[in-house]
């Protein structure tokens, strides 16, 4: 096991090289000179403000390989350097706020996507073609054609402007006045309609794998023995089977991560959820460069590491991948 | 072949999506002929108009006519969906072909570099790289293509390592046919039929990609319309101008809904052993 966690860390260091790589890539997208970049709505003055500031920062009139390197060993002290906003905190400080909120939303999500997705899974495999298995299919393909953005829109409109409950932020005006047990309350009403909307697509997929991968489970023949030998249909399928089914859905979990946290921008910008993904919208309209660059690399990195441990679950929870691994290697 | 439409003729909901898709492409072509108003025309003594039999859709906050605007949007959102997902599908190929046939370091470094594109979560990539790009509706093009190959790259690596060991395969490399020859007349065309599955689903992913941009104002810059261009400006009047928040989205989800139920019906229809691995996941707008 130790062998199979190894490996994948050692796998993990190209990438990590490489998602500095691609982020230091996309500084110089701009075509031509890198600081002759579009400015928005941003005055000349302060577009040429701008530019010096990147030039420093950047040191964007050196080689190349030397500005790499200088980039890559600022990283390596977590020195993202200093936002351009007018409060010109230090970047990492910006999204060190912002970081806990996203990273909340992304597990509960993750969570409900989970306790939802495998039942429905299971029973639409178990009774496939059934009344249920259908309204589920359907389920399932408008889930996958809904832009999430426009369910927000609607939601809104349906619960926001009817019923009155709360559209944005994470916490009333009044919050500081409610007791304890209102405060949650407050906190719980706020999240509601973020995360129906960022687990609506999630679920419809997993939902989708989940009976996919039981429909292959149920036919192997250890399933057949188990109920040869008498079992209860409940304990075949609740225990022999699903053990057997959600392997790949772990596999499945750690690819679509990188999906999940990036729906997180709609969500919390059409919410106004002061996380990451606003923080990244709102540095794209600022032209806050050093911000949506700390950004990139954060994100990417820790999508990384959720993939690692992804992968050493799975080679925990399946002997197969960890024992295959020494031995091709 | 026959077999191939057959069964897709066999397969109701796929036909329904087929036939939608050929309609929404043929209101696109026709929109300057079908577009009762011009999209880009305010009138201020319409601002906000419900619907109505003038304004079949209603009006937005500058007077403009929906339904115009709409016809004029699905132009851009097909264009942006057929035009990403042929650059993507180029760059797929091309670095899936090599992978494949050359195997070895280049595959691993092929392989490599799908595996470093598929962390980033692709919001965040197409926003850091869009701030520094003047926006246009080419740059999103573009930008959308470059960051999707990653898919169509893994499909087509895998059909070239299963079918370069084939006969036919080795038998006109042992004749002497050059390494392009035999990607591109022997194997290519035999990997093809996933790539086409792919390209149909990955048309609406792109446009989900493209009006999710538009609506967070970082898309197709006004003042073209597009779906999410709508959706954008309809949210600040939400509880005004319900039909501006509505009708894009419907647009937008009746699109994707067509192109998937067509795009999963040439699947089954063109390998029903894909059915069995074959569910996707595409992450969604991520």
């Amino acid at each position: 096991m130790l062998w199979y966690v190894l490996r994948r860390l050692l796998l993990a260091i190209p990438l990590l090289i490489g998602i500095t790589f691609i982020s230091f890539l996309v500084i110089h997208l701009a075509p031509g000179d890198p600081m002759d970049f579009q400015t928005g709505e941003l005055s000349t003055d302060s577009s040429a403000q701008a530019k010096q500031m990147l030039r420093k920062q950047y040191g964007l009139d050196k080689p190349l390989p030397v500005q790499y390197w200088n980039w890559l060993t600022r990283l390596a002290r977590l020195d993202f350097g200093r936002s351009f906003a007018p409060d010109g905190r230090p970047v990492l400080q910006k999204i060190a706020e912002r970081l806990p909120i996203t990273l909340l939303l992304n597990v509960i999500e993750m969570a409900i996507i989970l306790i939802v997705a495998v039942p429905i899974g299971v029973f639409s495999a178990t009774r496939q073609y059934s009344r249920f298995d259908k309204a589920t299919t359907i389920f399932v393909f408008v889930g996958f054609a809904t832009p999430d953005f426009w369910f927000a829109l609607l939601l809104m409109m349906a619960f926001g402007t009817y019923l009155g409950w709360p559209i944005s932020g994470l916490r009333d005006t009044n919050w500081e006045y409610l007791s304890f047990w209102r405060q949650q309350w407050d906190f719980l009403s706020h999240l509601f309609l973020p995360i129906t909307v960022a687990t609506f697509g999630g679920l419809a997929g997993f939902s989708r794998y989940m009976r996919q991968s039981m429909l292959e489970v149920v036919r192997q023949d250890y399933i057949q023995s188990a109920r040869a030998k008498g079992l209860a249909e409940r304990v075949v399928i609740g225990k022999h089977a699903l053990r057997n089914a959600m392997l790949p859905i772990v596999t499945i979990l750690g690819l679509s991560l990188p999906g999940l946290i990036g729906g997180s921008v709609i969500v919390e910008s059409i919410f106004a959820i002061p996380g990451m993904g606003q923080l990244m919208v709102q540095s794209v309209f600022q032209r806050d460069y050093p911000v949506i660059m700390g950004n990139l690399v954060i994100v990417s990195t820790l999508t990384l590491i959720a993939n690692l441990l992804a992968d050493v679950a799975y080679g925990l929870v399946d002997p197969r991948i960890r024992l295959g691994g020494r031995r091709r290697a | 072949m026959k077999d191939f439409w057959a069964t897709l003729s066999r397969n109701r909901l796929a036909l329904a999506g087929g036939v939608v898709v050929v309609c929404l492409a043929a209101l696109a072509i026709l929109a300057p002929t079908l577009a009762p108003w011009d999209p880009n025309r305010p009138d201020v003594k319409k601002i906000l108009a419900s619907p109505s039999r003038a304004h079949l859709l209603g009006t937005d906050q500058l007077g403009r006519d929906v339904f115009s605007r709409m016809l004029y949007g699905s132009r851009v959102s097909l264009a942006v969906g057929f035009v990403s997902v042929g650059i993507a599908a180029a760059i797929g190929i091309v670095l899936g072909s090599l992978a494949g046939y050359n195997g070895g370091m280049v595959d691993a470094f092929v392989m490599r570099l799908v595996d470093l594109m598929l962390v980033f979560p692709r919001f965040f990539l197409l926003l850091a790289v869009l701030a520094f790009l003047t926006p246009s509706i080419w740059t999103i093009m573009a930008v959308i293509g470059l960051t999707g190959w990653m898919g169509v790259t893994r499909l087509v690596r895998a059909e070239f390592l299963s079918l370069k060991e084939r006969e036919f395969v080795v038998w006109s490399q042992n004749v002497g046919a050059t390494g392009f020859r035999v990607i591109w007349r022997h194997i290519l065309p035999n990997a093809l039929a996933p790539v086409l599955v792919a390209m149909t689903l990955g048309i609406p992913a792109a446009i989900l990609t493209e009006s999710g941009l538009s609506f967070l104002g970082i898309g197709v810059p006004p003042p073209h319309a597009t779906w999410g261009n709508i959706l954008n400006e309809g949210k600040e009047t939400i509880e005004i101008g319900w039909w501006l928040s509505v009708y894009p989205g419907l647009a937008i989800l009746v699109t994707v809904l067509s192109y998937n139920l067509l795009g999963e019906g040439i699947r089954d229809a063109l390998d029903p052993r894909l059915r069995q691995t074959g569910g996707r996941f595409v992450p969604r707008s991520g």
